[in-house]
């Protein structure tokens, strides 16, 4: 469009002038533009207030054994079962071959009591159920989706239904034997 | 619009779609090759300049909205909020304060434009009648984005304002109680003025557009005043404007980006920043700068006034005249094109005329710098005085210099004054080649 309506492109010496110029205008206008977009687009990324409260501090010490809790971390439910013996040896003894997504029981805890997992469902993001007591947990000692039929097992990975991975493990660190910071 | 047949574009898919839906037509014909006086100064450059900053404002509005909460308990800090915790929060909570200062300045100096050089003159009429429309709602707009921010300015100013309407006779009342929905402003007020003050800017855009299109269908008017006879006085908008007016949009920006950087709160008022309190009003009330010569016209009339007893003392309160003054002040710009007598359009061409928008500008100046002083003596008399002057231009000084008046000869056509000054050949013409060498 430029090259159109300039008069006198046909003067050879002053093309490449005047291109450059074109060119530089246009660079630093863009420069310019990008410049204001980033704080623009940028506003729309995590505050400093939601980022202060990123992180939480769980106390461990009521839940008994075989029990799990539910706490709210990032504005999601964050899951934390005090594991049974059985649910231990569980998760442990399954073929990772066979797994949807394999993963060792040990890649997803620091201490084998302790399971903690993002409570949100791999496939759509609903709430699997099985936290509560006589809530149903599916087919393999862990969590069942009711949206779409995900059952997850006591390490919450998936076993069975249309979820593509496990039950994510939040970033998490023992602050003492019966607390713990999430975040 | 133009004349010029549609271009043949290369590319198929553009060619494909302009055939169905003529978008790239419309553009190369009206912002491409659209013929532009050639004589155009740099105060053309204020309408494009509007557009920018009316863009940037519904940008960056857009952008505070998804955080400010419209809550008369949380308005306060949540702007707070985005001063410290929102990514670039300040950044563009002060692009969009300065911005409509900003866009008070660029749009006062683009109406002056059209009074010195006479824009307003058939048959540009309903070109400039819809500006004005734009300035009122520009000032809607402004008046109650400075209210969402719940400082003691925005609660004490929008209590002001909205019982302007007070002063109506019999329902008066009801209409105040209308607007704030409740019996003083609060939480609904809040409300209602947030989700207006987003409404208003797209209303804005609607109304810049026919603007846009009023302009295309009439043309620019050119300092000169006098009518395009051909070809030879005009050139393509590109590259020609889309230079200039990028040249000016970059000037622009560097005073736009001072303020915002260097100086936020230099044209805010600092008793913003303390939360509204309906219990306490601040000692000493303004509005926003751009809103002072209106203020100084409505605070002009008080009993004993002569202008006020003469007028309207004995058929209206004092309170009521003020707030007619103050509106009629803008209808008396959007029928200047029937209070201008001459046929001539530039100030160029009208040596006494000239002189009367000079000091109209002046005046108004004026006006603005007491409408900020407190309501007291010598303030009071010295506003009656310019406000009276505001009226006697429009309404005696300009029919009256139009009748009078003897212009100065017009120029045959637009080229003819700039061959005669010397640099002719530059501008008639020549090449850039031969630029570069005389």
């Amino acid at each position: 469009m430029a090259e159109a309506t300039q008069p006198n492109s046909d003067h050879e010496e002053d093309s490449g002038r005047r291109d450059f110029l074109n060119y530089l205008a246009i660079g630093v206008g863009a420069v310019g533009a990008a410049s204001f977009a980033w704080p623009i687009i940028n506003s729309m990324n995590p505050s400093k207030d939601v980022l202060a409260l990123a992180s939480i501090e769980v106390d461990l010490s009521q839940i008994d054994v075989g029990s799990a809790i539910k706490v709210v971390w990032r504005g999601k439910p964050v899951f934390i079962r005090h594991r049974t013996e059985k649910e231990i040896e569980e998760a442990k003894a399954v073929d990772i071959s066979t797994l949807i997504d394999p993963e060792t029981d040990a890649d997803r805890v620091q201490n084998a009591d302790w399971l903690i997992i993002v409570g949100v469902c791999t496939h759509l993001g609903c709430i699997p159920m099985g936290t509560a007591d006589g809530e149903p947990r599916g087919e393999y000692d862990g969590w069942f989706c009711p949206c779409h039929g995900s059952h997850y097992d006591s390490s919450g990975r998936i076993r069975k239904g249309p979820s593509p991975t496990n039950l994510l493990v939040p970033t998490y660190t023992f602050l003492t034997d019966s607390t713990v910071r999430i975040g | 619009m133009s004349n010029h047949p549609a271009p043949n574009f290369k590319n198929p898919v553009i060619r494909w779609v302009d055939s169905r839906l003529p978008v790239f037509s419309y553009v190369h014909a009206e912002y491409g090759v659209f013929p532009m006086p050639k004589n155009l100064n740099y105060f053309w450059n204020f309408g494009a300049l509007a557009m920018v900053v009316l863009m940037v404002m519904i940008l960056t509005g857009i952008m505070l909205a998804m955080q400010y909460t419209p809550n008369v308990d949380l308005a306060f800090n949540s702007v707070e909020r985005i001063m410290r915790d929102v990514n670039s929060g300040w950044l563009l909570r002060y692009i969009h304060m300065n911005g409509a200062s900003m866009f008070f300045i660029v749009v006062y100096i683009h109406i002056f434009r059209g009074m010195y050089y006479g824009s307003y003159k058939n048959p540009r009429e309903l070109l400039w009648i819809l500006g004005v429309v734009i300035l009122v709602l520009m000032m809607a707009t402004a008046f109650m984005g400075y209210v969402l921010p719940w400082g003691q300015m925005s609660f004490w100013g929008a209590t002001v304002i909205t019982n302007l309407f007070s002063a109506f006779p019999l329902i008066g009342e009801s209409i105040v109680q209308w607007l704030w929905g409740g019996f003083s402003v609060d939480n609904p007020t809040l409300n209602r003025f947030f989700a207006l003050h987003y409404l208003l800017p797209f209303i804005i855009i609607a109304v810049v557009a026919l603007h846009v299109v009023a302009l295309h269908v009439v043309k620019s008017n050119n300092p000169d005043g006098i009518e395009v006879r051909g070809p030879q006085d005009t050139v393509p908008f590109h590259p020609y404007f889309t230079a200039k007016d990028s040249l000016g949009l970059a000037v622009f920006l560097f005073i736009f980006a001072f303020f915002v950087f260097f100086a936020p709160n230099y044209m805010g008022h600092p008793d913003n920043y303390i939360e509204a309190n309906p219990l306490v009003t601040p000692p000493h009330i303004v509005p926003e700068w751009y809103f002072l010569p209106y203020y100084a016209i409505l605070r002009s009339f008080v009993d004993g006034w002569w202008i006020y007893e003469i007028f309207f003392g004995w058929w209206s309160e004092a309170k009521l005249a003020g707030v007619l003054a103050m509106f009629g002040s803008l209808i008396i710009v959007a029928v200047l094109p029937w209070l201008d007598t001459s046929k001539v359009r530039s100030c160029r061409y009208r040596p006494i005329y000239k002189w009367a928008v000079i000091l109209f500008l002046i005046n108004f100046i004026i006006l603005g710098w007491v409408g900020g002083k407190p309501a007291e003596e010598p303030y009071v008399t010295i506003a009656q005085g310019a406000t009276m002057y505001y009226f006697f231009h429009f309404l005696i000084l300009t029919p009256l210099i139009g009748w009078i008046e003897r212009p100065k000869p017009l120029p045959a056509s637009i080229s003819e004054p700039v061959l005669k000054a010397g640099s002719g050949a530059q501008f008639a013409g020549a090449s850039a080649a031969k630029m570069e060498k005389s």
